[in-house]
């Protein structure tokens, strides 16, 4: 069968994908600040004194870990209602999403912290701080400059698993990608598309985090 | 609504589950085969050969799963090529994972000391029998733990095809739900079925990541 390929639509579905691509970097950017902060907070709650805490971050990195991101996004969005929790798709995208990356932050910046030589906290004690000015001031900057470039990467890896939010009607890029696609019956062109713009959001998304976490945390390794 | 019982929804998970084992095994198989295809080509001296495995790496890599699903699944149909979901999810699914693969095992190639090439040209054995004989054996070795890791990652990307209808556990799930209307408790079962296949693949790679760094020592 002969197959012409058609980008005439393209014009017409700019805006749409210009739209949907808007929603994808909302989403990923709202799951990076508050995954980063989570994923700092497991960390330092799995290193802490309390043993019931530490198994209780313990688990939830194992479980996360361990069970696909739809089947997280599924429990949460039609699962939850049906024990009283009513989330509205964004939320709910926000939420599994959330979640997933503060599990695997979690791992990344306790590594960080156990990379961080022990004399570097004697040091703070000896210059008179106290547990928690040593952990944000000493320990926990060098930790984030070792990281750093893991949980760019993991942020990236999110953005673009979330392309399965769709499937629970959030209007982000692969939504429209299927709305066009049902609208042209160009889907091969529509999903080839719509990939580039992921590789090109994936590619800018990373530079862009590379460059600004030069600026914040100083000189990267 | 149907009259299900917790044991109806588990058994039903559970025969679904089969399917989720056969693609992932499918998937690690041609994974496999094509990532050292892909490997081979990453370390080759041509730059346009090597330029080659990068873009299709950087491909894989860069764009969601999802997406390559449905280029396979909706897309080649419109260029003329009918496919099965069970087709079109073992195909998305080899493509990516030799992406990744090829990935893992050239950091096992390039941690190897050049010496061991050198070694092997003394012994008269020509470019691919270096590969085949002394190099691979050695590279797959030093990366079992990334590569164990990876098969977990597998494993749970395959929920995706659910999407394009092909019938894994995912896709039974949605069904059972449907029929009764239990989404907590079938989604609950998933999670832990999933969790049961994947969790020993991790412990099992972390096993194997201590072993290497004490032997490294």
């Amino acid at each position: 069968m002969r197959y012409d390929l058609d980008f005439g639509w393209l014009a017409d579905a700019l805006s749409l994908i210009g739209r949907g691509a808007a929603t994808t970097v909302l989403l990923t950017l709202v799951t990076a600040v508050v995954g980063a902060v989570l994923s700092v907070l497991g960390a330092a709650g799995r290193r802490s004194r309390h043993a019931a805490l530490r198994h209780v971050i313990g688990a939830y990195v194992e479980i996360i870990r361990n069970t696909p991101f739809l089947v997280q996004l599924f429990f949460f969005f039609f699962g939850l209602p049906s024990v009283g929790v009513r989330l509205d798709p964004f939320a709910a995208a926000v939420l599994a999403m959330t979640i997933n990356l503060a599990a695997y932050g979690t791992e990344i910046v306790g590594a960080g912290l156990d990379a961080v030589p022990v004399g570097q906290k004697e040091a703070g004690m000896a210059l008179g701080l106290r547990g928690r000015q040593i952990f944000v001031k000493i320990v926990l900057p060098q930790a984030l400059r070792v990281i750093f470039p893991a949980l760019a990467s993991q942020v990236v890896i999110m953005m673009l698993e979330s392309a399965v939010v769709s499937q629970i009607s959030v209007r982000e890029l692969t939504y429209e990608a299927d709305m066009i696609q049902s609208r042209t019956f160009r889907a091969f062109e529509t999903y080839f598309v719509v990939t580039m713009v992921y590789l090109a959001l994936s590619i800018v998304l990373r530079r862009l985090m590379f460059a600004g976490g030069r600026k914040i945390l100083g000189g990267l390794s | 609504m149907m009259d299900f019982t917790l044991w109806d929804i588990l058994r039903n998970l559970l025969l679904a589950a089969r399917w989720t084992l056969a693609l992932s095994a499918a998937a690690f198989i041609g994974g496999g085969v094509v990532g050292i295809a892909v490997m081979v080509a990453r370390i080759d001296r041509r730059r346009p050969v090597q330029r080659g495995a990068e873009l299709y790496i950087g491909l894989f890599q860069g764009t969601p799963l999802l997406m390559q699903l449905f280029l396979v699944f909706f897309g080649l149909p419109m260029l003329g090529l009918r496919i099965e979901p069970w087709t079109a999810a073992v195909l998305a699914l080899t493509l990516s994972a030799s992406a990744y693969l090829a990935e893992i095992w050239r950091g096992g190639v390039q941690a190897l000391p050049l010496g061991q090439w050198d070694a092997g040209a003394s012994l008269g054995l020509h470019y691919v029998a270096q590969l085949r004989l002394v190099i691979l054996p050695q590279a797959f070795r030093i990366t079992r733990a990334p590569t164990v890791g990876f098969l977990v990652q597998l494993v749970k990307s395959t929920a995706l095809t659910s999407i394009i209808g092909f019938e894994e556990m995912m896709r039974a799930a949605n069904a059972i739900s449907n029929a009764t209307f239990a989404p907590f408790e079938v989604y609950g079962f998933v999670a832990l079925i999933y969790f049961a296949m994947c969790f020993p693949l991790t412990r099992y790679a972390r096993a194997l990541e201590r072993k290497e760094s004490f032997a490294g020592r």
